[in-house]
């Protein structure tokens, strides 16, 4: 493999909140069009992870590195930074004050500026990206969960980032609806999309994924090839996890 | 009832969150829709006393009543700007309330903490009598203290409604790059005018019933009036028979227009 720029870079991050050590020492790497998914039984700091990227949560200690910002440093303009690192949550927060198109279209407006034309062009463009071009005027209180999940993908998109990061983005999902959203990663990490993803999905772990992961009460146990991991686990505390999860 | 059950399309769905705030406005419950319910009684009963007794008995509550309406558009007016100054003042006030800058946070809460503190009545004559000296003209005064009495409310209902939000909502605006600002004004404030519509409501009745307040500092608004038919004719019990049953129609009518605005917005969020 080439030698590739890295996009994240995590070291010695440490998280405390209070007397609980949600991340202890991680470091991490993710470089430029990886797919990087981490798994973990809940509570193993995957989340505290991701939100101490774009610092909706800030390191006790330790530096995170988003291509060549200090992300970490509290002089960095974190707002920026925000910008190139796009963001999937969990329950998808979209604004149900908007409708699917005004979502994604609030963000590319406010910030950057630009014009109500055309981003209403591109957010047409990303919702049929997404699938659901027919579904523009509509509120998400009226969409099911995996067409709000693909919104809000589509709305993370509209920034233009060069990472996206995906918190549990199935996991309040119904089963039928996993797919969809499953689908719409699958082909944005096709498209060479840097992407860190927290899910337990080994479907979309094989298909797609780089390098897998494995947390556990705030420390990197182990990580690999999806294969390696999930095949041949090197820890035992990873092979007792992956037995209640497979 | 078709009503009703129409489904709302389009431009629907905020979370049921509701503020309670009690401060003895009668919002009509949902449900209480038989011909006889108290808002019914209440409402009608008085609008039938105000034709009726000046058909039977002219003199004096004709002449009343012919006296009175003067004095309802002056509390309307005292009523109406005293609540968007309100507005505007509780907005800021409940901003600074979340504000995590101690100072502003700080400052808003003291402004809270003051002002709830202290008598309408008090301010109201601190303002008239005890500035004095800067001559400020009656109406002014009088929508000044309640504009700066009821921002404080304002601004815990303001607040009540900011922090109902979702913090996911914050995150999400945060996270697309937007500033805590643009946040606010494109996402949380948006949703947050919703929340608060049925406690402003509230606050406008209240503040429309403590508008008689004023009257005791020369704005001559629907009690002024009629004290000052009183004052001529003597017939006080006439007078302000005419004068509460004015009051009661007004507060009766605004109460159930919150009352209709609310189950609205209920059905929209359902």
């Amino acid at each position: 493999m080439s030698e590739r720029v890295s996009r994240i870079k995590i070291t010695n991050a440490c998280k405390n909140f209070g007397r609980v050590r949600a991340l202890r020492n991680v470091s991490l790497e993710v470089k430029k069009g990886e797919v990087v998914l981490v798994i973990g039984p809940s509570g193993s700091g995957k989340s505290t992870l991701l939100r101490c990227i774009n610092r909706l949560e800030n390191l006790t200690s330790g530096e995170i590195w988003v291509d060549d910002e200090l992300v970490t440093d509290h002089r960095a303009d974190i707002r920026r930074i925000r910008e190139e690192v796009g963001m999937v949550f969990q329950n998808f927060n979209l604004f149900p004050h908007l409708t699917a198109k005004e979502n994604i279209m609030l963000s590319p407006m406010t910030v950057k500026k630009i014009s109500r034309a055309e981003a209403e062009k591109n957010a047409r463009a990303l919702l049929e990206r997404v699938g659901l071009a027919d579904k523009e005027n509509t509120y998400p209180d009226h969409l099911s969960g995996g067409q709000q999940q693909r919104v809000a993908i589509a709305r993370a998109l509209a920034m233009n980032p060069k990472v996206m990061l995906f918190d549990e983005p199935t996991s309040a999902l119904d089963p039928e609806m996993i797919k969809e959203v499953l689908d719409v990663m699958l082909s944005l990490a096709r498209e060479g999309m840097t992407m860190l993803v927290v899910s337990h999905e080994m479907g979309f772990a094989k298909a797609a994924a780089d390098k897998v992961v494995f947390m556990d009460e705030g420390e990197i146990i182990e990580q690999g090839e999806p294969q390696q991991i999930f095949e041949h686990p090197r820890e035992e505390r990873t092979r007792k996890f992956l037995e209640h999860i497979l | 009832m078709a009503e009703v059950k129409k489904k709302q399309e389009g431009r629907s769905l905020f979370r049921s969150t509701k503020i309670e705030i009690t401060d003895g406005a009668l919002i009509p419950e949902v449900g209480e829709r038989s011909i006889f319910s108290a808002w019914n009684i209440s409402f009608f009963g008085a609008l039938t006393l105000i034709v009726i007794l000046p058909l039977t008995s002219p003199d004096p509550f004709w002449k009343i009543l012919r006296f009175l309406p003067d004095g309802i558009a002056r509390t309307f007016q005292v009523t109406v700007i005293s609540i968007v100054f309100a507005l505007i003042i509780g907005l800021f006030v409940g901003l600074g309330r979340i504000s995590r800058i101690t100072i502003i946070n700080r400052a808003a809460t003291i402004y809270v903490e003051v002002i709830r503190g202290l008598p309408l009545l008090v301010q109201l004559f601190y303002i008239y009598y005890g500035m004095g000296f800067l001559s400020l003209p009656p109406l002014f005064s009088a929508v000044t203290a309640m504009a700066v009495c009821y921002g404080a409310y304002m601004g815990e209902i303001f607040r009540a409604g900011i922090l109902s939000i979702p913090k996911g909502q914050m995150e999400a605006a945060l996270a697309l790059g937007m500033n805590r600002r643009q946040a606010l004004r494109k996402v949380i404030l948006p949703q947050t005018m919703r929340v608060i519509l049925p406690p402003v409501g509230n606050e406008f009745i209240a503040l429309l019933k403590d508008s008689s307040l004023v009257s005791i500092i020369a704005v001559s608004d629907l009690l002024r009036r009629g004290r000052e038919f009183a004052s001529i004719t003597f017939q006080y019990f006439e007078t302000y028979t005419m004068v509460a049953l004015s009051y009661l129609v007004l507060t009766l009518f605004f109460s159930r227009l919150v009352g209709i605005m609310e189950a609205r917005l209920e059905r929209k969020s359902e």
